[in-house]
């Protein structure tokens, strides 16, 4: 499979990065390379295979459903590039 | 005075404990050391002096007081992944411009528990996706090796670059690093220090950025195999923070040095011969497997079938996970903020200039390969031939294999802005041809130096183990570096 400079712009966009048309063109053919190279994947059977989600088999431990922490505010605005009394400020979202 | 800067952590603590010098004179050294030799290497991104020589007063008391711990008083470098609490912590990438948490990473603050002192942050790849620490947004490290009768400047390998520079140009007594496909062992290699990642959970992961939350595990590199025991039994532990830290004891790892490797198993994957290794590569390798074998070790030929797709695989599963973890990064909470017309416009503006070449690459591979309609085909894939790989290594220790012996990487260092390697990101990738397997499979491997290449560069062989088993891989890593030598660079800088 392979991408077209359409597809690249459209996954920038998912992805949130703005491209220009001249870094779009030179990411097509970069994550072609890269898509050319996993395509060998598709030669192994994978049939009944089992996906991994854990590489070690172990039971996730789980936290006590209690209030371990908070009253953060000042520690987690500290480095927000702009706030406002306790919040995130951001352009308008909402016309 | 012999210069401090030249002990191991285990000489220093030694002498330390003998009241030979202080933490104070140590860290002095070391201070000294980096002020002299930073601009030519770049391996700190930022030198943490007045919090050092505090963190070392300090430790001199506790030690007059009769209370030292394990790492009291050695001072190491911290890569710049590591959040640190009120000091520069940016993942080397511009987007996380300014960033000073107000919360230290577990791995880090275990270090501080026992003793150890703050140099300062260390240089490495941009969110630690590279092999050479030229993605670093605060440029190249140099390694302080040069080859034979030549003043080009090599990279130290990379993510970990930063890390595996200071410790060979005596720039700290350890460093911490993360390996998520190779990123301790190959810059390890490269330097000629010891570098080991643990099995996947020994390690907690919070307060370490997130590059592929299934592959990262943190670990230690030093100047040998003894001080990376005696660093990693300080940096493990079970973490409430991370749920996939193990509750599992943390061995006495330094113990297990000078143990025999009589009767021991070692297993050599006919699929690490490459087409195309070159010769002193697969000699080191023969070499490895003579000096084990004199100390009594059985060596056996092994089957990992599935070995040459753990690459193609590693660059589905990680580009995918990172570009979930990388989501964070949108101008709101910290770093960088770019104008935009809009909300979604200045997200894009402030991911478009905070993230470098290498990042966004990534990030949208693994956007391409979670979007609708291809996940089966990509992800869903990768994902069945991780099981396929780790199954590969599980029957080689059914069988009774202890310890798995591999070169550490395919070359020696190579040159700073390679045109070859700059122009094609898949033959930069190839460099983690040996090592990716064990991240693919959450097994511990160590990088231990083994030798010179032609052009008198380091070369190091890999060792991976059975789960949880660093014990063993110390023990024999210890056997290679006991009949390999030490290796240190020329001082040029």
């Amino acid at each position: 499979m392979s991408v077209d400079l359409a597809t690249v712009k459209r996954v920038a966009h998912l992805a949130r990065i703005a491209v220009s048309e001249e870094d779009a063109a030179r990411m097509e053919g970069e994550l072609n390379a890269i898509l050319g190279f996993v395509e060998q994947l598709s030669e192994v059977d994978v049939d009944g295979v089992e996906p991994m989600t854990s590489v070690t088999p172990m039971q996730m431990r789980k936290r006590t459903d209690t209030v371990t922490d908070g009253s953060k505010t000042a520690d987690i605005l500290a480095n927000a590039p702009e706030s406002a009394e306790t919040f995130f400020t951001v352009p308008k979202v909402v016309e | 005075m012999t210069d401090l800067t030249r002990l191991t952590i285990a000489e220093a603590r030694d002498e330390m404990g003998k009241g030979a010098f202080s933490s104070v004179e140590l860290t002095e050294a070391y201070l000294k050391a980096i002020d002299a030799a930073n601009a030519a290497i770049n391996a700190y991104v930022t030198v943490t002096a007045d919090k050092a020589l505090d963190m070392a007063k300090a430790s001199d008391a506790r030690r007059a007081a009769g209370t030292a711990g394990a790492l009291e008083g050695i001072p190491l470098g911290i890569k710049d992944l590591y959040a640190t609490e009120g000091v520069h912590t940016q993942a080397c990438s511009h987007v996380l411009d300014g960033f000073e948490p107000r919360y230290e990473s577990t791995v880090t603050a275990n270090l501080w528990a026992d003793g150890a002192v703050m140099l300062g942050k260390l240089n490495m790849d941009e969110f630690a996706m590279g092999s050479s620490n030229e993605t670093s947004y605060y440029g190249p490290v140099i390694n302080p090796w040069r080859a034979e009768g030549s003043d080009a400047r090599l990279v130290p390998g990379g993510s970990s670059g930063g890390s595996a520079a200071a410790v060979a140009a005596w720039l700290c007594a350890g460093a911490t690093a993360t390996d998520t496909g190779g990123s301790i062992r190959q810059p390890a290699a490269f330097t000629g220090t010891v570098g080991i990642k643990p099995t996947y959970g020994r390690c907690s992961r919070w307060g370490i950025a997130a590059f592929a939350s299934s592959l990262d595990q943190a670990g230690p590199i030093a100047r040998d195999v003894r001080d990376a025991a005696i660093l990693l039994k300080s940096m493990a532990s079970v973490d409430d923070k991370d749920t996939t830290s193990v509750d599992l004891p943390v061995p006495d790892y330094e113990a297990a040095l000078g143990g025999s490797v009589k009767g021991l198993k070692i297993g050599i994957p006919r699929e690490y011969r490459m087409d195309g290794m070159p010769a002193e590569i697969d000699a080191l390798w023969q070499q490895g497997i003579a000096w084990l074998k004199d100390a009594g070790a059985e060596i056996v030929d092994i089957e990992l079938p599935h070995t040459k797709y753990a690459l193609p695989a590693y660059y589905i599963v990680a580009p995918a996970e990172a570009s979930s973890n990388l989501a964070r990064y949108d101008g709101v909470r910290y770093g960088l903020r770019m104008p935009g017309k809009d909300i979604v416009d200045m997200y894009e503006q402030t991911r478009a200039a905070g993230f470098g070449q290498e990042v966004k690459r990534r990030i949208m591979i693994g956007t391409y390969v979670l979007s609708a309609g291809y996940y089966d085909a990509y992800y869903l894939r990768a994902q069945k031939l991780r099981t396929l790989i780790k199954r590969d290594f599980e029957l080689a220790f059914d069988a009774g294999v202890d310890a798995i012996l591999t070169p550490a990487t395919p070359s020696s260092a190579f040159a700073v802005g390679d045109e070859s390697l700059a122009s094609d990101p898949v033959k930069m990738y190839l460099n983690d041809v040996f090592t990716v397997t064990v991240n693919m499979a959450g097994l511990p491997g160590i990088a231990v130096p083994a030798g010179l290449d032609p052009k008198g560069l380091p070369l190091g062989l890999q060792l991976i183990g059975r789960p949880f088993e660093e014990e063993t891989l110390f023990r024999t890593a210890h056997v290679i570096e006991q009949a390999a030598g030490r290796f240190a660079p020329k001082r040029w800088w």
